[in-house]
């Protein structure tokens, strides 16, 4: 159709400017409407749901800001307050260390878990991290050692001669395991246990007398950082023992398979804190008074072994879930069996198995509080014993137990937050 | 020639038995410390201060007897033992000496061969319920539910009871202590039972102790106390007279504070022979002659450590009730030294 301007009154030769959507239909109000207030039913759910975290907050935050964070007993505490609501954070202030670290942990060394603490993230900073530098897994291979030496304190040989042997058995391990598998297992075995005899037999009795560090006996660990030592320490051993658990019960090898079908299923089928009492009671009866195996040891045998069996069955759902056709092409390409698990089937099998794995140690961190129930001092057994039994601060339990219960929330959620990263951070299939 | 070998083996087996019975007193002595089993925290009578620092009623007992034997009421490594932990840890001999609420029953004495060395504290089960129910006698509460911990001699004690009085209760079953103090406030339950030292702690820890009454009946006899391993009764001894000075210098009047001037001698013989000033009684059990002099200068005698620990100036607020001394009225009482 032609166009005709001349009889027209008006032409608009430029477009208007855009105006402002209506009021109703953006920013803040828009979201609200689409989001909270869309139809009836959703605006009383909303006002609902409104109504009930005002009742919650408005009574949690009296209590938490106007709790009391300097008096030195819970009578004192009711005395100031006189009836108002507010908590008693009081017991926070005068009992920290002890929660921290326990009540024996002696007090001008609280600077040597700290420095381990510490030193835990840049060991472990590399194994999470797999962008930092290869060099600095230098430094994790000898920080158990170091965390060793700094918490239990005493002779610095003890840790020498454990880090020499470990030394020793993988030099072993590493000539003799070119020809065969199992003569370097079993020889690095031997020649680790060989340095560590003899290198025991060689530190004298009173070197933990006047040695560096003021030596600290495991009875006396407790608090948080008792939890942080289990967790850590069995989570990152019952890693590898559940990998190897996992391939032992796929192994063609009937013996390996059936020990370790029966191992895990035996500790799959029994309750930790049955493995804790068998730890802590059965065991004191076995040996004789004076020689038995240290306590702390003792659990944390008990805990890895437990978590490496769940994590043993979560590891084998990754290898089952891998299509035979990955197994098939690794032999076509000729590898072993080692190089095969290394390069091909354990990467893609970890993978799958990263949430199943951190569910495990996540409950497995938990756990640890069962240890309270041996009369080992967690932090919830000192909560749970000699806190709430002195005469100032029995009868407090929300203020103790909701920290407790907000430091376990800030290290577990720590850990998800990671284990998502970490998915992220190796989802190279494009789904 | 064999008859002689045969009487050399009785011999050496005869010493050996003999070194292992006498041996624990040796083993606290050449170790320096009194490892004494303890609660892992109950009001009153065990749990560490700020500081670190055990006190309380049965820790005490502990450091009498660390004193008696080695001079010193410090020199004790405290093993904290729980309910289910406590027998192993003696049984095993990773303690000397158990001295946590543990109540004097025949299986316990007989079965699981333990020598309970006497009473320090006579408990017994007793009620607790609010005043509001109007409630003054146990036998009231039929139909009541009850707070009660799972496990224990209580459990058996309350169903003998409302069974022996034809009335009917409903359990609510906590696991511990603390757990009974919340259900019972959060009026889970009517009534809360326990031992009556325990009852009386948990109420003084109530925000508003008035609106709750201990029922008058005791339904039970826990007559708790130290305890060790049968087979050394040397050692036994020991642990049984040092609490025995602990009452008999209460009934004689010798305190933390003279102490120290009795020591010297006094014209009563029993205080002489007791502080070791006359006879020699410390030497009979292998202790130093004054052994009882150090037990009292560094706990006090029983009254003191009673009034310090849980007597009725502290939070806990227990009258002496049942242990008083047998002189006013109480079960208290000792064999003489003599």
């Amino acid at each position: 159709m032609p166009t005709d301007t001349s009889n027209v009154a008006f032409v608009r030769t430029e477009t208007l400017p855009e105006k402002a959507p209506p009021a109703s239909e953006t920013g803040i109000v828009k979201w609200l409407r689409e989001n909270l207030f869309a139809g009836w039913a959703n605006s009383l759910l909303t006002l609902l749901a409104i109504w009930a975290i005002y009742i919650i907050l408005s009574s949690i935050l009296p209590w938490l800001f106007g709790g009391l964070w300097t008096t030195s007993s819970l009578s004192e505490c009711r005395e100031i307050l006189q009836g108002r609501v507010g908590g008693c954070f009081s017991v926070l202030t005068e009992r920290w260390n002890q929660l921290l670290y326990g009540f024996k942990y002696p007090n001008d060394q609280y600077w040597r878990p700290n420095l381990a603490l510490v030193l835990l993230f840049f060991a472990a900073a590399p194994v999470l991290f797999f962008d930092l530098p290869r060099k600095l897994l230098i430094f994790t291979g000898l920080y158990p050692f170091l965390a060793f030496w700094l918490i239990w304190g005493g002779a610095i040989a003890v840790p020498i001669v454990a880090l020499l042997g470990v030394v020793a058995g993988y030099v072993v391990f590493d000539r003799l395991g070119k020809q065969t598998f199992a003569g370097g297992f079993f020889g690095g075995i031997a020649a680790a246990i060989l340095v560590w005899v003899l290198g025991m037999a060689l530190i004298p009795e009173t070197a933990s007398e006047n040695a560096l560090l003021e030596s600290v006996p495991s009875r006396d660990l407790g608090g948080f950082m008792l939890n942080l030592m289990l967790g850590v320490t069995c989570v990152s051993l019952s890693l590898p023992i559940g990998i190897a658990l996992a391939l032992g019960r796929q192994s063609n090898m009937p013996l390996i398979k059936w020990i370790c079908v029966v191992f895990i299923e035996f500790i799959r089928g029994v309750p930790l804190i049955t493995l804790l009492f068998v730890a802590s009671v059965m065991l004191s009866y076995f040996f004789p008074p004076e020689s038995t195996v240290d306590l702390f040891l003792r659990v944390v045998i008990m805990i890895t072994v437990f978590s490496a069996a769940y994590i043993a069955e979560v590891i084998r759902g990754g290898l089952a879930a891998l299509p035979k056709g990955q197994y098939e092409a690794a032999d076509s390409l000729g590898l072993d069996y080692p190089q095969a698990m290394q390069l091909i089937i354990l990467p893609q099998a970890l993978k799958i198995s990263i949430p199943g794995i951190v569910n495990v140690a996540v409950g497995l961190f938990k756990d640890t509080t069962l240890v309270s129930v041996i009369s080992m001092f967690d932090l919830v057994g000192m909560i749970r014993g000699p806190i709430l039994a002195s005469t100032e601060w029995n009868g407090v339990y929300w203020e103790l137990l909701g920290f407790a219960a907000a430091l376990f929330f800030v290290v577990c959620y720590g850990i998800s937050q990671y284990s998502q990263w970490l998915e992220r951070r190796l989802a190279t299939d494009h789904r | 020639m064999k008859k002689t070998f045969v009487l050399g083996a009785l011999t050496v087996a005869g010493l050996a038995a003999g070194a292992a019975q006498a041996a624990t007193v040796d083993d606290v002595k050449a170790r320096g410390k009194l490892n004494c089993g303890v609660s892992t925290g109950l009001v009153g009578f065990a749990a560490p201060d700020a500081n670190g620092n055990w006190g309380g009623f049965d820790v005490e007992m502990c450091r009498a007897v660390a004193a008696a034997v080695l001079g010193d009421s410090n020199a004790v490594e405290f093993v904290p033992t729980t309910g289910k932990t406590r027998f192993t840890a003696l049984a095993s001999g990773e303690v000397d000496l158990l001295a946590r609420n543990t109540t004097w029953t025949f299986s316990r004495d007989v079965d699981l061969k333990f020598t309970f060395v006497g009473v320090n504290y006579y408990d017994g089960q007793g009620f607790m319920v609010p005043a509001e129910l109007g409630v003054s006698s146990a036998k009231d509460l039929d139909g009541a539910t009850v707070c009660i911990q799972t496990g224990t001699t209580t459990e058996l004690n309350l169903a003998d009871f409302f069974r022996v009085n034809g009335i009917s209760y409903e359990p609510v079953p906590i696991e511990t202590n603390a757990e009974a103090q919340q259900q019972y406030l959060a009026g889970a339950c009517d009534v809360y039972t326990t031992d009556a030292s325990g009852l009386a702690a948990t109420r003084a820890t109530f925000e508003n102790p008035g609106e709750h009454v201990v029922l008058p009946e005791i339904i039970s006899k826990e007559p708790l106390g130290p305890l060790v391993r049968h087979g050394d009764d040397n050692w036994g001894d020991i642990v049984r007279w040092t609490l025995n000075a602990l009452i008999t210098a209460e009934e004689l009047g010798v305190t933390s504070a003279n102490v120290a001037e009795m020591s010297g001698g006094t014209n009563n013989p029993e205080i002489n022979r007791m502080l070791g000033t006359e006879g020699n009684l410390g030497e009979q059990l292998g202790l130093e002659a004054d052994w009882a002099m150090k037990v009292i200068s560094a706990v006090g005698n029983y009254g003191e450590s009673f009034e310090k620990n849980i007597g009725e100036n502290t939070p806990i607020g227990l009258a002496r009730g049942l242990n008083a001394l047998w002189t006013e009225g109480g079960l208290i009482y000792t064999p003489p030294f003599r």
